[in-house]
């Protein structure tokens, strides 16, 4: 069965991930997310009617640390990455939304 | 028309780990350092892999037990993805289909109002899970539109989330699910709930049910208001809102579903809440497992290793105290009200002195008071529960009046110096020096009611024509005269020689 992925949804898909598609893009996108969903939906013609659903995909379980304080990175490198600092914070394009 | 407050909370607490949780940066509330306490997990960098802290469960499950919920036998963690700057990973690990607790409640004490005794109220907890919180941002709030600050020193510090069900009818009630709240997590020691820290924080689900004359009831939209940072804001906030959805109602006649559910801000200098720009799209998380974390199994033992290592709950001590000392409900509430520690003060002076009425009435009232006026918890108060035990145990005993005692009590706190501890050898000797000690030599008590009684013929004669009140007086005089003595025993025994007479 073909997927009922349109113009819109690959849209908002890209919107939620903050890119910005140029209209070629948006076919090719259509195309290719297309094909992934076709490929995914063969998973529908399989019975799991007595099958458990799986929460996780790794067969690991309660793997935990201990409540040990290690070492942080200096303050330089771990602002070392980010595009805009003052020395002390990450600096961001002002946010008009108090909310968080 | 009358109108229901419905009011359901969210609130975040602070986990009291040493760590964040899932990496070993120490989670110390540290604003004056941003950005110290980071690395590759919690910066969200590439090829970083989280690890749960043991610690963090551990307490998170302890808060479910307190909360009554039901432990989940098998739980995951989950990726809440949006874009926020103090979100570095661009998605908060949380619990989406599979939280680790649900469904629990809390009881609020019956409130005790002139017309007496109100019911207990059991507010039901719909979930607790275990997610990270976010970084914090700083912004310019000089007009200039600088940039915006992110300090990350608190990403991934552990965080529980408790969602009451919408059964909060009053702001005031309200406030008291919060304390209630808070007694519990910091008697069990889970968290430290300080919010001025932001240890807890609180977001608050509010509408109306408007009951028309005719009968129907009309369910106003639902207001989320969010980052209250104090009990009382959270109150004014509510109060806030009953009125604004009122009016709004009467306005618009908008009703649920009509609009979609608006988040607001309070603004607590002006007293009011205020529209929030919607984060876009912002109920499409598109949670799914996160990948690099794997799921918890509680085994029966692991929880049973938790349950013996509870203390006792506020509630439970609450009834304990009441029925092993014979107090109020009110100076119960009262004394396990101040916490943990303030509650063991008290059972210590209790038991010492024999007398869990007198040791409430002290510790209750002079004590509280001068821990007030002295800016102190019971844990710096000088004058510990072993001290305190022993003076009034010498009233129990009869070996000094309650008035004496008190007196004491003053002095032994009026010469204490920062950090000296007093003793019990301190007050033989404030006793002894005051003469305070309760005069059982009934010959200087008779000799001095005699003359007392020969003093004050008219008095006397009063006394006689039936004022009952007409010795206090003389018993004053008489307490002068002999140091220490026992005012009821002195007002009998003078009642006692003017009748002879």
């Amino acid at each position: 069965m073909a997927s009922q992925l349109d113009r819109e949804t690959v849209l908002k898909v890209a919107r939620l991930g903050r890119l910005k598609l140029a209209d070629h893009e948006v076919d090719d996108y259509l195309n290719k997310l297309g094909q992934i969903l076709t490929y995914v939906e063969q998973l529908n013609e399989v019975d799991t009617e007595d099958v458990e659903p799986m929460a996780h995909a790794v067969e690991l379980q309660n793997v935990f640390r201990e409540d040990v304080v290690r070492p942080s990175l200096p303050r330089d490198l771990a602002l070392s990455n980010a595009p805009k600092t003052d020395g002390q914070f990450f600096l961001v394009p002002q946010i008009i939304d108090a909310g968080g | 028309m009358h109108t229901t407050t419905i009011i359901g909370l969210e609130v975040h607490v602070q986990l009291q780990t040493k760590t964040k949780v899932f990496c070993g940066c120490t989670t110390a509330f540290n604003p004056t350092q941003p950005n110290v306490q980071t690395c590759p997990v919690c910066l969200g960098l590439p090829g970083s892999l989280p690890v749960l802290n043991r610690e963090a469960f551990t307490l998170a499950v302890k808060t479910a037990m307190a909360l009554n919920c039901a432990i989940s036998p098998y739980t995951k963690w989950d990726r809440k993805q949006y874009y926020y700057p103090d979100l570095p990973k661009g998605y908060q690990i949380s619990q989406y289909d599979l939280p680790f607790s649900e469904d629990g409640f809390v009881e609020l004490e019956p409130l005790e109002t002139e017309e007496g005794t109100g019911e207990t109220r059991r507010i039901g907890i719909i979930r607790a899970h275990l997610e990270e919180d976010a970084g914090k941002n700083t912004h310019d709030d000089s007009g200039r539109k600088a940039d915006s600050q992110v300090d990350l020193n608190r990403a991934g510090t552990p965080l529980v989330e408790i969602v009451s069900q919408p059964d909060l009818r009053s702001p005031s009630e309200a406030r008291r699910y919060l304390e209630e709240l808070k007694l519990l997590l910091t008697y069990l020691g889970v968290s430290d709930c300080n919010m001025q820290e932001g240890s807890l924080r609180c977001d608050a689900n509010v509408n109306l049910h408007i009951h028309t004359d005719d009968g129907h009831k009309i369910p106003t939209p639902i207001v989320e208001v969010k980052n209250l940072n104090s009990f009382r804001n959270v109150e004014l906030a509510i109060e806030y809102e009953e009125k604004r959805q009122l009016e709004q109602w009467k306005k618009t006649g908008q009703k649920i579903g009509d609009v979609a559910k608006e988040t607001r801000g309070f603004d607590a200098a002006r007293g009011v809440t205020f529209a929030q720009r919607g984060k876009e799209e912002a109920s499409d998380y598109r949670y799914f497992p996160d990948p690099d974390l794997v799921p918890v199994i509680v085994s029966e033992e692991f929880l049973e290793g938790i349950r013996s290592s509870l203390c006792e709950f506020p509630a439970d001590r609450r009834k304990r105290l009441a029925a092993a000392y014979q107090l109020s409900t009110y100076d119960a509430s009262v004394i396990v009200g101040q916490g943990l520690e303030f509650a063991e003060y008290y059972e210590e002076v209790a038991k010492l002195c024999g007398d869990g009425k007198q040791a409430s009435n002290w510790v209750t009232q002079d004590v509280l008071r001068e821990m007030n006026e002295r800016n102190q918890t019971i844990a710096q108060f000088p004058l510990r529960a072993a001290v305190l035990g022993n003076l009034l145990g010498r009233i129990t005993s009869k070996q000094i009046t309650i008035k004496s005692a008190r007196e004491v009590f003053a002095t032994l706190l009026s010469e204490t110096h920062a950090r000296q501890v007093l003793s019990s050898h301190q007050i033989d000797q404030i006793i002894a020096e005051k003469g305070l000690a309760l005069v059982t030599d009934t010959g200087a008590i008779e000799q001095a009611i005699a003359d007392v009684v020969a003093k004050n013929p008219k008095i006397v004669a009063d006394f006689k024509g039936g004022k009952q009140g007409a010795i206090g007086p003389l018993v004053g005089q008489v307490m002068k005269a002999v140091k220490g003595a026992d005012p009821a025993v002195v007002r009998n025994l003078i009642a006692e020689k003017i009748n002879s007479m």
